[in-house]
């Protein structure tokens, strides 16, 4: 039978406040254990919580960059269950009205199908603090720490509408969304430190099932590799499970990378009554018009604006146009790219910012994929980048010399394509009189393929050029050499 | 010089006209509240009382007396749910044995800025659940007038304390009447004011809609004068009203209503009489004070008239399914993990919580904890708390539309004197005592200010000395200064707040514990 994959994310995003979401106490990551703990954070007797004006802010900001509906009036909750990291024994979140209803986020697959993924609801909720179980020597064997550095961080919960129907789909989106948080600024993207975290709600059903299967959620995928392969093992297993004539039980997973499965929490038998209630301690939280304007106004062009201006200002694929403004330092790369292009005679063209693009997308990308780095710490700024493009399209590099260019640029020996070539020299062989001679050489020697190609094999005029190009050490201009070829053979 | 049942404004005159210093004035009380047997105070610290007092008797002689607060140097006692930094809070918990906190509640750092000197802690129904003060792990506390009996509660401590000369004034905290009835069943004056008047920054909170601190001493004026300085915007309340700071005790000398005159200074006020307040439950002892306050208030000017609140006994369920809702939230954070009791036999997570909170908590407050985990429990909560919830908008459109026909409610505090302490431990019937808060629950719940003071004595059908009757006034939101003019133009009129209880070991009574306790009581209630 054939199965069909239906997934749901909830994303928590820690946001980027100075302080807590209900206490002045700082947010700032991997201060020593329970330093940044205020007696609200501690839920000592007689606090009450005050909320982050700049969390609320954060969570317009997100309303309306996902076109969402901002709530007039929302209200904060009380989530009841008794665990050690969390003081009040209740989490102040958002039940029954969040701040965010609805909204879409636009995603973009390899293949160019492009989507938009609807989100449910977006609300404002407590980070709990940690529980340490490991690595506290000072302390009795068995010893469990609790630090509550991290307790009251703001988050914004994310929810999405049950569309993914693949694991690529699900990465996608969360791409998109965390390409999205760090770009209006509400989030610093942090994956390692836990500032974006994904719950993945998965179930399967036969293709043309119109009902939803029973679903499992997969609890805290830190990276987008572990959302994908937790997506894909989770649904392998519950389709195994369901062929082989069990039943899914709707419980949390955990996923394990190490042995490439997900595995059983607490399932729904287990499951708290969170005995959700109106945080009696808060009022309504009230956004008005003017507050939500206020924000409005302050918001940087959209990452969805500009993708739609690149396709149609320079022919750009969608998907191509969607990864190069997969985040802001990937875009104000482009940007930067683009003013080096405008201050240069032709100017910004389609072909350049095409051919701009592809480097970004195809050296740029891996040299940073092996190194781990971010688009802001590249070796090789738009600039060079640039000079390398225009090096390629005047003709004085062939793209594989271009490369090699890339190369040194990247590892820091020459400031510009210009000084790298020159000092290399790799400039083009333009001079007929150099090539003519290698072809005249080549030819002597292969006098077989020369008869192939006369007899109709293209295929062997290209080996011909590449034997030109050997001797030329790459620095022929393929074209002319092919010209010369074929001018001498067929002369 | 016997200053202890002076009045605020009469001890002010004599700190300032220097016939005793502000040591002297706390050191007479705090040697009352050491000699004290009747279990008003929790936690006593002589030396800190005395640095405060030193602190505030040099304001007294360096600050210029116009612009310097009236409450300089006068004494103070805080109820033990409000947490202080210098003294131990435990809201009269086991699970809080030895607590101290960090901070001063925002009140407390209030009365403390204007130079008021804390004598210390006051008993109380641990975490304020309560209406006799027998639900404190410290022991219960007696009525002064009657030490076989109750002071009321929650606030039973500082009302028995203000009562018996122990303290000039002292804080309480009211959810359904805490601070009402036991000012009314010890003879002094208590206002709860309206819902986010004073900061609950530091109340150690019970149920957080409907808790409200406020004064308890011996006159209005007193409690306008403390009024004035507990109360006003804090940001670190978001339930806390922003509004401009007020003079409380403005109408206790401009008049309380237009057509007002020397002799009838409350010509024109209409006090509404519900006619539910006044029902087959009301006993007699307390009807009979009542009703002659009320002829005292018509002879001031003042025109009664019937008003309707239907549901002044729907208030009962609808409070004991909210207060214990949000009660077993706000408890949970005592877990034993970070601070308080932590059980001393845990081998797991889920011993450490059960048994802490089994060993800390008493009964009362256990059984609040279930009732309120119950009626928040998924499947029963459309039918107990947001039923309760709509029947609490209900009672405050009742108020609304009474407050249309009259200017202040005006009735009986509790329909019952204070009873005997024995016979309640013996029957143990918390039913009964959550009906004998039928008057001040409706308050509670609609969020208005309610004060009560003394109006008259009445006789315990049981037996024993007369005891005193409490007047409730419940006005519309932010009304408080109206209920403090009116209540201090019948107190004017009247001397029931000055009467004082026989004290212990003078001509008066005189008892020991054991004789209390050994001591026949029948059930007055």
């Amino acid at each position: 039978m054939a199965w069909e994959l239906v997934i749901g994310l909830e994303t928590h995003v820690q946001l980027r406040t100075a302080s807590k979401m209900f206490s002045p106490a700082s947010t700032a990551f991997g201060a020593a254990p329970n330093t940044q703990a205020h007696p609200i954070d501690l839920a000592l007797p007689g606090v009450l919580p005050t909320p982050n004006k700049a969390a609320i802010e954060a969570a317009i900001r997100f309303g309306l960059a996902v076109q969402g509906q901002i709530a007039p009036r929302s209200v904060f909750a009380r989530k009841n269950y008794f665990y050690p990291d969390l003081p009040k024994g209740y989490q102040i979140s958002q039940f029954e009205i969040p701040v965010v209803s609805g909204g879409q986020l636009a995603i973009v697959l390899q293949d160019g199908t492009q989507g938009d993924i609807l989100l449910t609801r977006a609300h404002l909720e407590e980070d709990a603090g940690k529980s340490i179980h490991e690595g506290l020597a000072d302390f009795p064997q068995g010893s469990s720490g609790i630090d509550l550095n991290r307790a009251g961080t703001p988050l914004l919960e994310i929810v999405t509408e049950p569309v993914m129907r693949s694991a690529a789909e699900a990465v996608a989106y969360a791409k998109a969304l965390h390409g999205l948080v760090t770009w209006i600024g509400i989030c610093d993207g942090n994956l390692q430190e836990g500032s974006f975290r994904v719950d993945a709600n998965v179930s399967v059903r036969p293709v043309g099932s119109q009902t939803l299967g029973t679903r499992c959620e997969i609890k805290n995928l830190n990276s987008f590799r572990f959302l994908e392969r937790a997506i894909q093992v989770e649904a392998a297993r519950q389709v195994e499970l369901i062929e082989s004539g069990g039943t899914v039980r709707q419980e949390t997973r955990l996923f394990d990378p190490e042995r490439d499965e997900t595995r059983s929490m607490r399932s729904k038998e287990d499951a708290h009554d969170y005995r959700y209630f109106p945080d009696p301690d808060l009022p309504p939280l009230v956004i008005t018009q003017e507050q939500i304007d206020r924000v409005a106004a302050s918001m940087p062009a959209l990452p969805g604006e500009i993708r739609a201006r690149l396709m149609a200002d320079y022919g750009l694929s969608a998907y191509d146009a969607a990864t190069v403004t997969s985040s802001q330092p990937s875009y104000q790369y482009l940007a930067a790219g683009l003013s080096a292009l405008a201050s240069l005679q032709g100017g910004v063209t389609s072909d350049r910012v095409k051919a701009l693009v592809n480097w970004i997308m195809g050296e740029l990308a891996s040299a940073l994929n092996r190194e781990d780095s971010p688009i802001e710490a590249s070796r090789v700024s738009a600039a060079a980048l640039v000079g390398l493009v225009l090096r390629v399209e005047d003709g004085t590099i062939s793209h594989k010399i271009a490369r090699e260019v890339f190369g040194l640029l990247w590892e820091g020996s020459f400031p510009t394509a210009d000084a790298a070539i020159e000092a290399k020299g790799l400039r083009q062989i333009q001079d007929t009189g150099a090539i003519q001679a290698f072809v005249t050489e080549v030819l002597a020697a292969n006098p077989k393929m020369v008869d192939e190609y006369r007899a109709g094999k293209e295929k062997a005029l290209n080996a011909l050029v590449g034997q030109v190009m050997k001797r030329s050490a790459g620095k022929a201009n393929p074209q002319s050499v092919t010209d010369l070829l074929k001018a001498q053979i067929l002369g | 010089m016997d200053l202890r049942f002076s009045t605020l404004s009469e001890l002010r005159t004599a700190l300032d006209a220097g016939m005793v210093s502000a040591q002297e004035l706390a050191q007479d009380y705090l040697d009352a509240l050491e000699a004290d047997r009747l279990g008003v105070a929790l936690a006593l610290d002589p030396d800190r009382t005395q640095e405060q007092a030193r602190a505030a008797q040099r304001r007294i002689d360096t600050e210029p007396a116009e612009g310097r607060s009236p409450l300089v140097g006068l004494p103070i006692l805080h109820k033990d749910v409000i947490v202080t930094e210098g003294w131990p809070t435990t809201a009269g918990s086991k699970i809080l044995q030895n607590y101290r906190s960090p901070f001063d509640a925002e009140l407390v750092a209030r009365l403390a800025g204007q130079g008021m000197v804390c004598l210390g802690k006051s008993n109380c129904d641990e975490f304020a659940m309560g209406s006799a003060n027998l639900h404190s792990a410290y022991g219960v506390c007696r009525n002064p007038w009657d030490p076989t009996r109750i002071p009321g509660g929650s606030s039973g401590g500082s009302a028995a304390a203000v009562a018996a000369g122990l303290a000039p004034a002292a804080t309480g905290t009211d959810t359904g009447g805490s601070i009402r009835q036991p000012a009314a069943m010890c003879g002094i004056t208590g206002i709860k004011p309206s819902y986010g008047r004073i900061s609950r920054w530091g109340l150690v909170a019970y149920a957080s809609s409907l808790d409200q601190a406020g004064p308890m001493a011996r006159s209005a004026a007193d409690c306008a004068w403390l009024l004035t300085a507990m109360a006003g915007h804090d940001p670190k309340d978001s339930t806390s009203l922003d509004l401009p700071q007020e003079d409380f005790g403005r109408l206790l000398t401009e008049p309380v209503t237009p057509a007002a005159s020397p002799s009838q200074p409350l010509k024109g006020l209409r006090l509404g009489l519900p006619g539910q307040y006044f029902g087959p439950g009301l006993s007699e002892s307390v009807r009979g004070a009542v009703e002659a306050a009320l002829s005292v208030l018509r002879g001031l000017g003042a025109e009664c008239l019937e008003v309707d609140l239907p549901r002044t006994e729907l208030s009962i369920p609808a409070y004991y399914v909210i207060a214990p809702a949000e009660a077993s939230s706000n408890l949970s954070r005592f877990d034993g993990v970070r601070y308080g009791h932590r059980s001393a036999h845990a081998q797991d997570l889920q011993a450490l919580y059960r048994n802490s909170r089994a060993e800390g908590f008493g009964p009362e407050v256990r059984r609040r904890i279930l009732v309120g985990t119950f009626v928040l429990s998924h499947g029963y909560y459309d039918a107990y708390y947001l039923q309760a919830q709509k029947v609490r908008r209900l009672i405050a459109q009742d108020f609304q539309a009474a407050f249309a026909q009259c200017d202040l409610i005006v009735g009986p505090v509790s329909p019952s004197l204070a009873w005997p302490i024995e016979a309640s431990q013996r029957i143990n019937d918390p039913l009964a005592d959550y009906l004998a808060d039928i008057y001040t629950l409706s308050a509670s719940l609609a969020g208005l200010p309610g004060l009560s003071m003394p109006c008259g004595f009445g006789q315990p059908h049981s037996g024993g000395p007369d005891l005193p009757v409490g007047l409730q006034l419940i006005g519309p939101q932010f009304d408080e200064a109206r209920l403090l003019g009116v209540a201090h133009r019948f107190q004017q009129a009247t001397d029931w707040h000055r009467r004082c209880p026989p004290a212990p070991g003078s001509a008066g009574l005189s008892f020991t514990s054991e004789q209390v306790v050994a001591s026949p009581s029948k059930g007055a209630h």
